[in-house]
């Protein structure tokens, strides 16, 4: 395989034989703990600059994919889960709503503004420990203490709503588990009540900081066209200037409903991310604040008796409904063959589902597309000619997942 | 269920799609079949021209390479299907090219020259499926180890017992 190894067209070349060799490979990581987990980082260092990133990743890889092969479609909702560990429920959404299109049912709106609901808790959920934990790798402890406070909340919402905190699996193919507990929405509209403020209160702590200025402003450089060819999306294109969000360009789940700003930047460094999401933040909790408002009533389960699980009291009522969940649950539901690709916009960017369905209960391939994989690639593009100080600033600031890229 | 319809039907319907009118005018023939399922567009097509069909449909709009992929259809002949998922940011439209490769040797050409983002993702398959992409910078094993043998999401890798 030697005439495939090579060095990637996007990492410059070495120095020529012969010539000075000055350079000094370092290895970043795994163990590194501003690497969000087990990525590797080959750098290769002239004195404090970095030269060539080769980021090394796979230490996660749990072959999500082909367990799924093995699954019911039902049995793959808490793999997904596990993918992106800090948007369960997002990751749910987009594997729940790629079976329905092949199934081509109908979700009642309840079930539909309650996912939306949910999916931006989630978003909030994600970037209020990417700020935390990005403040803490440029050094700003305190900030951290206080996005785990919100979080913690929106942990405690998760858990009152599916009994769990972070593997939610809330979503099911045809709407969701369970109707929701009655005082959730009261609970939810008194945390969001209060979370502009202290986003507000976050941003205060960091924006005026001279030293948080002067670490993000100017680095990490990423311009629109890198950012298409390198398959950037979610927060860090738009920061780098492309007017692209799947929830208003391609809306699923009835985001069309909705209003809400798209917030976009034209600087393309850390410190627009940064300003980018906190944003996002805030929008979140408007589109959260317009779900709660006009929660529809009806049903959370889609009349479809054959995918989605009866109720109890009527399977132990109706000779009917418990045959249907006898049925599902030994030989799960049959999927039409076809093949779909669908897409949500995540917390970090596009995520895509690719279902291969051959017309069994059982997916002939799912595919996961998630956003940290592509953006990974233009880590080398963003830390070249930086100082190595910097790549801690980039890492953190493209928001990186390792569960969701190694899958 | 009714019968899908065939590759002139969907061509007719779908005649106003930049992607397929550019193809039919700039590479006739690349074209094997075209499906409309769940309202998505997928074209087969010749896996010798998948590197030019690329370029086609992004002059034609389709800017964004947003994923590839493998199936393995084992164990059917063309096996595995290398599948690219393009997006238009203009057109806000999506379409799907699937190249169909048989198992003696599977190799197509790589699209990076196309989206350098292709680098990652033609990793994975080759690591994945086994399927080499042909021009590709820098293709090794991305998720397994590099001493790693056999290609885990081909249908004929064993799932238990002892290596």
């Amino acid at each position: 395989m030697t005439e495939f190894v090579g060095t990637s067209t996007l990492i410059a070349p070495r120095p020529a034989e012969g010539s000075k060799d000055t350079t000094m490979v370092v290895n970043m990581g795994p163990q590194h703990p501003s690497t969000h987990g087990v990525l590797r980082l080959v750098i290769e260092i002239d004195g404090e600059t970095v030269l060539k990133v080769v980021p090394d990743v796979g230490y996660l890889h749990t072959g999500i994919e082909k367990t799924c092969e093995a699954k019911f479609y039902q049995q793959v909702v808490p793999l997904t889960d596990r993918i992106d560990y800090l948007s369960p429920l997002t990751n749910n959404l987009v594997y729940c709503l790629a079976v329905e299109k092949l199934l081509q049912i109908e979700i009642p709106p309840r079930a539909q503004w309650i996912r939306v609901l949910l999916n931006e808790l989630t978003r909030l959920n994600s970037h209020l420990v990417w700020l935390g934990t990005h403040a803490l790798d440029i050094g700003a402890m305190t900030v951290f203490f206080y996005t785990f406070r919100e979080r913690e909340e929106i942990l405690r919402i998760f858990e009152h709503v599916s009994g769990q905190r972070m593997m939610t699996s809330y979503f099911r193919v045809g709407g969701l588990a369970l109707e929701p507990p009655i005082d959730l929405f009261s609970w939810i509209q008194k945390f969001i009540k209060t979370l502009p403020e202290k986003i507000n209160e976050y941003q205060n702590l960091l924006t005026g900081n001279p030293i948080w200025i002067n670490r993000l402003k100017g680095i990490g450089h990423l311009s629109p066209e890198n950012a298409i060819a390198l398959g950037v999306t979610g927060p860090p294109a738009r920061a780098s200037g492309i007017d692209w969000d799947l929830r208003r360009d391609m809306p699923y789940s009835s985001y069309e409903k909705f209003q809400f700003k798209v917030p976009i930047s034209h600087d393309c460094d850390v410190w627009a991310r940064f300003i980018l999401r906190m944003e996002e933040m805030r929008e979140s909790v408007k589109i959260c604040q317009q779900a709660l408002d006009g929660m529809p009533e009806g049903d959370v389960k889609a009349d479809a008796p054959k995918v989605v699980l009866p109720d109890r009291e009527k399977m132990k009522t109706q000779m009917e409904s418990l045959i249907y969940h006898f049925k599902i649950v030994t030989e799960g539901f049959a999927v039409p063959a076809g093949q779909v690709y669908q897409a949500v916009e995540g917390a970090h960017g596009e995520i895509g589902y690719y279902v291969v369905s051959d017309g069994t209960a059982k997916p002939y391939r799912v595919h996961m597309r998630y956003p940290s994989f592509a953006t990974l690639q233009a880590l080398q593009t963003m830390c070249e000619g930086r100082l190595i100080a910097d790549v801690v600033a980039i890492i953190g600031s493209i928001d990186i997942m390792l569960g969701e890229i190694d899958r | 269920m009714n019968a899908t319809p065939g590759k002139d039907a969907v061509l007719e319907v779908h005649a106003q799609n930049r992607a397929i009118s550019s193809l039919l005018s700039s590479l006739p023939g690349s074209i094997q079949d075209a499906k409309f399922d769940c309202n998505e567009l997928t074209l087969a097509i010749d896996k010798d021209q998948i590197r030019a069909a690329c370029e086609i449909v992004q002059t034609a709009g389709y800017n964004f390479l947003v994923d590839v992929t493998c199936v393995d259809w084992y164990p059917s002949e063309p096996r595995f299907q290398v599948t690219y998922h393009i997006l238009s940011h203009t057109l806000k439209e999506r379409i799907r090219l699937v190249a169909l490769v048989d198992s003696i040797d599977p190799s197509v050409d790589s699209i990076t020259p196309v989206w350098p983002s292709a680098n990652f993702y033609e990793r994975e398959v080759w690591d994945l499926f086994g399927v080499r992409f042909h021009g590709h910078p820098n293709l090794r094993r991305i998720m397994m180890p590099d001493e790693w043998e056999g290609h885990p999401l081909r249908k004929d890798y064993p799932v238990e017992g002892y290596r």
